[in-house]
């Protein structure tokens, strides 16, 4: 590193600048999307998306038996990695201007914190949509070369209606993933929240479903897993509906108000 | 120009920062000094909206900070060099900034040159970065909208001795052309350099402010006695500032900003006896930096 050659007025000269205009919110979109990518962490987090579909689909082909060899068994396997890592990418991005500290910076150039948290949010569901669109690919070209290889019939078992519903549900997965990282603000503290919230809650409901007569009338209604759950099913009732609507208000809704909240007018340091 | 009023802070029943007022000018280098745990860097982030403040206002140009539509066009931040993403390499960080601004790319070679971070240096990632590469690349950001205020907390820290040369000829430069300039230290002789006024802060409160040539001159007068507090009584009715004094090592002494010829009279008219009486020999500044020094070490001993 060479010093002190440089003329120090240089930071101020010549330099057209445009006009203060407010930053629009596809720029700060824009500008977060890049910042998913850019880290070490970050590129393989979302490149583990692409990987771990193409490892579920070879593993259907060389281990599912032939009768299952259905676009229904494709989009199952690939989905189970997406449930996972699309809700820690979802938590990283807002959790990492806190843990990493980068916070101060972002927060300077962009002092409506709010406007972040939006673009984030937009981001996290832009990948999230993405990554599905992808993986459905991956699961189609499948299906065509398992069915061709095990000369079967090719199964085209999933409507694009019952495709939207894993969307939504995996969307909704990686919505809680972001209210915890706003709640927590914590890498390792949201990422553990939302294994507890997600395998360990839902465990812990069951049990009491199964013990309780009244808690199973009601687990419908205050399970958010389990009210996800039935969109996996591929058909949603009007009740089911409700039962989304209610339990997401309960566990999703309202500790991402509560979040929200604190996060505007929490210290950034 | 930066414009605080009456800016509080407090945790709990602790107040980091008590009621500040000053302004920052355009055209000059404004030095925020005090010793570690005073109360600047809380102060730094309530001016950029990073910490609410408990009450009072802080302006940049007459507007909040975040009423700034595009706040890194107009004031420069660098309140810790090392809050980055360890991940992110120097020019992505940089590239972040100047998109996020919607400055031209080239604006990062530029900043990257004007710090002296070499295409190799700001290729790396911050992980690998001395506290001196971290505060030239912070130092990078800051400039590269090209603001006409800096805000910089503590930005000397980790350079080396030709570093912090040539940040005080960047910042001396940037000032005589016309922007506004505030950074903060906790070491009197570094900010001595090259602060046009000084702001003075010991447990969040401002002890002493002016242009600097006026702290450094205006030491007033050492006087003695054994009966200090009429002494001071009498002098603050005629109108004069007066303070106690620890330079003598007891209770007795005072610093009055007046000469010693009218600290004589006003004692004679009240009819005290003076032990001593002599002009305090430009040392004020000095003391009273030291003073506020011993007393968080003192704090900080105990703890
Ligand atoms: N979040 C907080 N909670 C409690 N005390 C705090 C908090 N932030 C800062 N302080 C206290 O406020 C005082 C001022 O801190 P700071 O502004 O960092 O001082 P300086 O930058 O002058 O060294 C310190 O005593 C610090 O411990
Ligand atoms: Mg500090």
């Amino acid at each position: 590193m060479t010093t002190t050659t440089l003329a120090p007025a240089a930071g101020r000269t010549g330099t057209p600048k445009p006009a203060p205009s407010p930053i629009p919110l596809s720029r700060i979109t824009a500008v977060e999307l890049r910042k998913s990518f850019d880290t070490r962490s970050g590129f393989w987090l979302l490149a583990s998306i692409g990987i771990t579909a193409v490892l579920a689909t070879g593993a259907v082909l060389l281990w599912a038996p032939d009768s299952e060899l259905t676009y229904d068994t494709f989009a199952a396997a690939i989905g189970f990695p997406m449930a996972v890592i699309l809700p820690m990418i979802a938590v990283l991005s807002v959790t990492s201007e806190w843990s990493q500290r980068s916070g101060l910076t972002t927060f300077t150039l962009v002092p409506h914190r709010s406007r972040v948290i939006l673009a984030k949010a937009l981001v996290a569901i832009g990948v999230g949509v993405a990554s599905m669109l992808l993986a459905f690919g991956i699961g189609a070209i499948g299906n065509i070369a398992g069915s061709a290889i095990a000369g079967v019939p090719t199964v085209w078992d999933d409507g694009f209606g019952v495709l939207g519903y894993i969307v939504l549900g995996n969307v909704l997965g990686l919505l809680v993933g972001f209210m915890l990282g706003t709640v927590i603000r914590n890498s390792a503290g949201a990422i553990v929240a939302y294994f507890v919230y997600s395998f360990v809650l839902p465990t812990l409901s069951m049990l009491l479903a199964n013990g309780q007569q009244w808690f199973r009338d009601l687990q419908p209604w205050i399970d958010f897993n389990f009210a996800q759950g039935q969109l996996f099913n591929g058909s949603m009732s009007g009740e089911q509906w409700a039962h989304l609507g209610v339990a997401g208000t309960i566990w999703l809704v309202a500790p991402l108000a509560v979040g929200l909240a604190m996060l505007m007018r929490s210290e950034v340091k | 120009m930066i414009t605080v009023a009456s800016l509080t802070r407090t945790y709990g029943a602790f107040t980091a920062v008590d009621d500040i007022t000053f302004t920052a000018e355009a055209g000059r280098v404004t030095g925020f000094l005090g010793p570690n745990g005073a109360g600047k860097s809380t102060t730094m982030r309530i001016m950029v909206g990073l910490t609410p403040a408990t009450s009072g206002t802080a302006h940049i140009n007459g507007q909040r900070f975040s009423d700034l539509p595009n706040p890194g066009l107009e004031v420069g931040v660098l309140l810790d060099a090392s809050a980055q993403h360890a991940g992110r390499t120097g020019r992505e960080i940089l590239t972040v900034a100047q998109r996020m601004m919607g400055l031209p790319a080239r604006r990062v070679d530029e900043m990257l040159e004007l710090v002296s971070l070499t295409p190799d240096e700001a290729g790396r990632r911050v992980r690998h970065y001395s506290l001196g590469m971290r505060q030239r690349l912070g130092i990078a950001t800051a400039l590269l909208g090209d603001p006409g205020v800096l805000i910089l907390d503590e930005p000397a820290n980790g350079l080396d001795p030709a570093g912090i040369r040539w940040m005080r000829d960047l910042l001396r430069g940037y000032a005589d052309q016309g922007g506004t300039v505030l950074l903060s230290s906790h070491l009197l002789h570094e900010i001595e350099v090259i602060a046009d006024d000084l702001v003075v802060i010991g447990q969040g409160r401002i002890v002493a402010q002016g242009t600097k040539a006026e702290l450094l001159r205006a030491a007033g007068t050492l006087v003695r006695t054994h009966d200090a507090p009429r002494l001071a009584t009498a002098l603050t009715a005629s109108g004069l500032s007066v303070v106690p004094s620890t330079t003598t090592g007891g209770t007795d002494a005072l610093r009055v900003d007046a000469d010693p010829e009218l600290v004589g009279k006003v004692a004679q008219q009240a009819g005290i006896a003076l032990a001593e009486l002599r002009a305090a020999d430009g040392a004020g500044l000095e003391e009273m930096f030291l003073e506020l020094t011993a007393d968080t070490q003192r704090e900080g001993a105990v703890a």
